[in-house]
């Protein structure tokens, strides 16, 4: 079997088995990166010097019968993610050629775990998009079929596992930015709970619903990296002081049982919303079908404010933005342009060449609604709204263990041919920016391919910090439903 | 909802943006369909009903306060534009 196709947990068997080296094991990602990179344009940064000498600390470990599950392993980053010595560009000219000085602490446990880290991948600048052709930097491709975007905001992210370009990487996740891109690719994704993982590092889009979250090949690779990154972090207050759990383990608990005594959530506004490809459908109505004869029970539940979703949404987000990205005013690191004759030019000229088309679109709509006389009527509505919808999901656990859905209305698209009107890329969000709002877990896990062999996925939402029903749930689907196997050539 | 070309200057002076002339009238549509959009959150009946600003309803995050040590000026003066004696460098801000 080529190195690069493994996934983190077949990997680590031959790590552990001393039948590959982390050495080895890297230098062939790297030289795969080297050949078929050009292809995709995952990699916005590859940092051979710094993944070698992880892999080489990685093999003295090991040697000793040190190690966990991740050491030794190439894992990829969103480039948001910031990491000490190596460039954070966010896939923004403001960031183009910022350098942390330190790590985030998703970076610091996965190196604490022996993960090794080939590069950083691209994006929507500052993960605002649907389809990672905001990247300010270069455009990535779909690995299933080139002349498609691979979704976005964590385009790159998904695009590097599907194409093995890495064993595993992550995402962000605002507002479907894991699961759609997860679900274009035809990989496993999750968005944790809101406060399950630390984003101390992570450069904020919109903090009240920013979390990070792993891209993998496998729902068992999903688990484990679950278990490296989550956790309190006294950095990040807005991280949950709750212990987390052993999910590899909880998965496959009672596995003989699959999953009967469990009930399936399908909500109504969900699958009889307008618009949906009726090849994603007829996938995720399979899917739905698999769920049910493998013990599973499906009830209808309803989710009465969905219809308001996208426009909370599209408030709140760009509102925090536009809180959030003040920072980049070319005084402290950034872009900086000095040659104006004050300090308002200084931040206008910098702010202006810095920021691309649609962050500025969206700093404009977040400052206008937050503006004296509009925030009544936007902000604070929305957050009204926000607990409604945050309400519909209280009502509909109680009738069920976890929701099932399309994570994306349509496959990937063509790129260049995507709206300009950017009403309609919003639209698109809809099966998977209600989670962010409400805080509850969400994944997308490959169920099937349209007639022209683009993936489709399978969203599962899950109550407050049950990521563990949907690892459960999904690691029986994928068993059964064995497509996970298939990868795209390239 | 309409919103005119000096809305959306005056917005983007606030937000500390410049405008291009050719790009106001593009963006004032834009804006105006997305905010008409937003008007779909009128029909929704919020009478009585608290705002969520987090979903994980935290309390205040306390800490002891102890006294940790400083990574250094070195370090956070490292993506400085320009600096000078240890701070960063900024136009001349009053006359």
């Amino acid at each position: 079997m080529s190195l690069h196709k493994m996934t983190l947990t077949e990997a680590h068997g031959l790590l552990r088995h001393k039948k590959i080296s982390s050495r080895e094991l890297t230098e062939a990602m790297l030289s795969r990166i080297d050949t078929v990179d050009p292809k995709v344009g995952a990699y916005l940064t590859v940092d051979k010097e710094g993944a070698l000498a992880a892999a080489d600390a990685a093999d003295a470990r090991l040697a000793k019968g040190e190690g966990g599950p991740l050491t030794g392993l190439p894992v990829g980053l969103k480039d948001l993610i910031c990491t000490k010595g190596v460039k954070t560009t966010c896939a923004s000219k403001m960031l183009e050629n910022f350098i942390p000085t330190y790590d985030a602490t998703v970076v610091e446990k996965l190196k604490t775990a022996g993960a090794v880290f080939p590069g950083k991948l691209n994006m929507d600048e500052f993960a605002m998009g649907s389809t990672t052709e905001h990247s300010a930097m270069q455009v990535t491709r779909n690995p299933w079929d080139l002349t498609r975007f691979p979704g976005g905001s964590s385009g790159g992210s998904a695009a590097a596992v599907a194409g093995d370009l890495c064993l595993a990487s992550l995402g962000s996740d605002t507002g479907g930015s894991i699961r759609q891109p997860a679900s274009h690719c035809g990989v496993v994704g999750m968005k944790p709970t809101y406060g399950r993982v630390s984003r101390y590092g992570l450069v904020a889009f919109a903090s009240s619903l920013d979390q990070i979250g792993p891209m993998t090949k496998s729902v068992e690779d999903c688990a484990l990296m679950m278990e490296s990154i989550s956790g309190y972090d006294p950095r990040d207050s807005t991280s949950v002081p709750k212990e987390v759990p052993a999910y590899r383990e909880l998965m496959k608990a009672d596995e003989g049982q699959g999953l009967s005594g469990m009930t399936v959530g399908v909500p109504v506004e969900y699958w009889e919303a307008e618009g949906v490809d009726p090849e994603v459908m007829a996938a995720v109505t399979h899917a739905k079908e698999l769920l049910e004869s493998l013990g599973a029970r499906c009830v209808p539940v309803s989710l009465p404010h969905t219809e308001y979703a996208v426009a909370a949404y599209y408030v709140i987000a760009p509102s925090e933005a536009s809180s959030n990205l003040a920072r980049f005013d070319g005084v402290r690191y950034g872009l900086s342009q000095r040659d104006g004759e004050d300090l308002l030019s200084l931040y206008k000229r910098t702010r202006s060449e810095g920021f691309g088309e649609e962050v500025k679109r969206r700093i404009i709509i977040g400052t206008y609604a937050l503006s004296s006389g509009y925030y009544d009527a936007y902000y604070k509505k929305a957050s009204q709204v926000r607990t409604l919808i945050m309400e519909d999901f209280s009502q509909a656990f109680k009738a069920c263990d976890f929701i099932i859905s399309p994570a994306a209305p349509t496959p990937a698209g063509k790129i260049g041919e995507a709206s300009d009107d950017p009403l309609e890329m919003y639209l698109s969000d809809i099966f998977t920016l209600s989670a962010n709002l409400a805080g509850i877990p969400g994944m997308s896990v490959p169920c099937g391919f349209t007639g022209q062999g683009l993936p489709v996925g399978l969203q599962l939402l899950g109550r407050h910090f049950d990521e563990a029903t949907l690892l459960k749930v999904a690691w029986h689907f994928e068993r059964a439903a064995d497509i996970s196997k298939a990868r795209p050539t390239l | 909802m309409k919103i005119t070309k000096e809305e959306v200057l005056y917005v983007a002076n606030l937000a500390r943006l410049n405008v291009d002339e050719e790009d106001v009238d593009k963006l004032a549509v834009q804006i105006g369909n997305i905010l008409s959009y937003m008007d779909t959150l009128g029909k929704a009946d919020t009478d009585g009903v608290e705002p969520t600003t987090h979903a994980t309803h935290l309390t205040n995050a306390l800490r002891e306060d102890v006294v940790h040590t400083h990574p250094g000026m070195e370090m956070t003066l490292a993506n400085a534009p320009e600096r000078e004696d240890g701070m960063f460098v900024v136009p001349k801000v009053v006359g």
